[in-house]
């Protein structure tokens, strides 16, 4: 496995328990998504992996649009490649992306979950289930309420939940779903994420927040 | 243990018990998704948990055929993807004309959309007289669905713009006898057509296929699993023979995948190359 990740789970490092970002969005979302990755510094070395619900095709056009302004590189997730450190990774359209426990992506065209795939809920779900209290979630702007049953499984397996603030929204019902489960330890106004993302390694996180 | 942890010994105690009680064994299947499915499974049998499915799939011999349709979640549509059926169409059909009698095997058919998707592009390209196809999968609910050949007219109705975009000659709707909110597939289609059990995990080769169609299937299946199912389909196709499998499927790392040269990678179109030594992979424990 990746030299990263070993690091991160010898408790050594300063993000000794943080180990990986899930990420869902829909309407509104890829703006979003621009401004929160254009804040990342190149040497960001936690795994983003993405769900943005977007219309069904063969070919992606995501991996192009964000990485004009993000400065490490954003892949579309690969069936049975690694999540690797220092990447951001999206789901391609029209399948759902899961995590499987080695830590490669899988993907389902199981039926729609929320009325959509690839949808939100089922990416935090085996997020949740592998990386426990290493993961943050984060849920932006959205129309529907995808993602809200993810964040509550993030925050029963120790993880840290953020919800975009809806104010700062094109969306608001997605966020607001997630922040009314009770589950979210952090709203955030979307310019001050990217910040918060960077800071998070040193985060005293513990399951006393919240 | 975390939750996580006493999911993943329920799931496994339950796919043993499944393997030893019935012989179907999932234990090559990705986790995610198959935890998901056995989630499903154990909330529509009304249980608790996963470990209070154990002694039923012991005890009631007749909960099999629920047990295996939650496993093998059929969903699937009609030329989905239209410019892979496209692509068939105009790129793959002259290959299949070639042959004096062409076979086809569609693997995991589920409820038989792309099987009949098939069936009705190769009737307007002139083949199917003279094509055989086999449709297979484990889940007997959703084959004795599909040899039914009986779609809602709206989902019909939905398929149609898909039709179009894979090249369609006619209209979606000249190959279904519309009864109400029904429609019955034409039964000219489905005289070329046998629909039959077979299991990827433990079934070897049962005829010499010319193509086989297997989209969106592996995705389901662990590397192990992957490269043994695509032996089996080294070991079916004649020499030169095509495969396709789902526009996201990856298959650079199975050892079995080298045998294959792309077409087009990027709707994940194959030709088998060379000879190959018929040799099935065990998918082993």
């Amino acid at each position: 496995m990746v030299a990263c990740f070993q690091a991160a789970s010898d408790g050594s490092s300063q993000s000794s328990r943080l180990r990986a970002i899930v990420m869902g969005c829909s309407a509104g979302g890829i703006d979003a998504l621009r401004i929160i990755l254009a804040g990342l510094p190149t040497d960001f070395v936690l795994p983003i992996v993405i769900v943005s619900h977007i219309a069904a095709s063969v070919k992606s056009l995501l991996p192009e649009i964000l990485t004009v302004v993000c400065k490490i590189p954003v892949l579309e997730a690969m069936e049975r490649c690694p999540v690797e450190p220092g990447h951001v990774y999206v789901a391609p359209p029209s399948y759902h992306l899961l995590i499987e426990p080695d830590r490669t992506f899988a993907l389902s065209v199981d039926n729609k979950v929320c009325n959509v795939r690839p949808a939100i809920d089922l990416l935090f779900y085996s997020a949740a289930d592998l990386y426990g209290d290493g993961l943050i979630g984060v849920v932006l702007t959205g129309a529907n309420n995808d993602g809200s049953s993810g964040l509550i499984a993030i925050k029963r397996a120790g993880g840290l939940t953020v919800a975009q603030d809806p104010e700062t929204a094109v969306a608001r019902t997605m966020p607001e779903a997630a922040i009314a489960t009770g589950c979210v330890d952090v709203v955030l106004p979307l310019t001050a994420i990217a910040g918060f993302l960077v800071s998070a390694g040193s985060f005293p996180r513990n399951k006393d927040i919240a | 243990m975390t939750n996580a942890e006493t999911d993943e010994l329920e799931i496994d105690l339950f796919v043993e018990t499944l393997r030893r009680r019935h012989g179907y064994d999932f234990s090559h299947y990705a986790r995610a998704s198959l935890k998901r499915r056995v989630l499903a499974l154990a909330s529509a049998c009304g249980c608790t948990g996963v470990a209070d499915l154990i002694p039923r799939v012991v005890r009631e011999a007749a909960l099999l055929p629920t047990v295996l349709s939650h496993l093998s979640v059929p969903v699937t549509e009609m030329f989905r993807d239209p410019v892979v059926f496209r692509a068939i169409r105009e790129r793959i059909v002259p290959i299949l004309d070639s042959y004096p009698r062409p076979n086809i095997w569609q693997a995991g058919c589920a409820t038989g959309e792309e099987v009949y998707s098939l069936a009705i592009l190769l009737q307007e390209e002139g083949l199917l007289h003279k094509t055989q196809i086999y449709a297979t999968d484990i889940n007997d609910a959703a084959l004795a669905f599909a040899e039914e050949g009986v779609f809602s007219a709206k989902s019909i109705h939905e398929y149609a713009d898909n039709y179009v975009k894979a090249g369609g000659k006619a209209a979606l709707s000249d190959y279904f006898h519309m009864k109400y909110e029904l429609g019955r597939i034409d039964e000219a289609l489905r005289s070329r057509m046998v629909f039959a059990h077979h299991n990827l995990v433990s079934d070897g080769v049962f005829c010499e296929v010319q193509m086989v169609i297997c989209r969106n299937v592996l995705i389901y299946f662990d590397r192990k699993l992957q490269d043994r199912v695509l032996s089996l389909f080294l070991a079916s196709l004649t020499r030169g023979g095509i495969l396709c499998v789902g526009t996201r499927e990856n298959m650079s790392l199975a050892e079995a995948g080298h045998h294959f040269l792309a077409l087009d990678n990027e709707l994940r179109l194959f030709k088998k190359m060379g000879e190959y030594d018929g040799r099935v992979l065990s998918s082993g424990k």
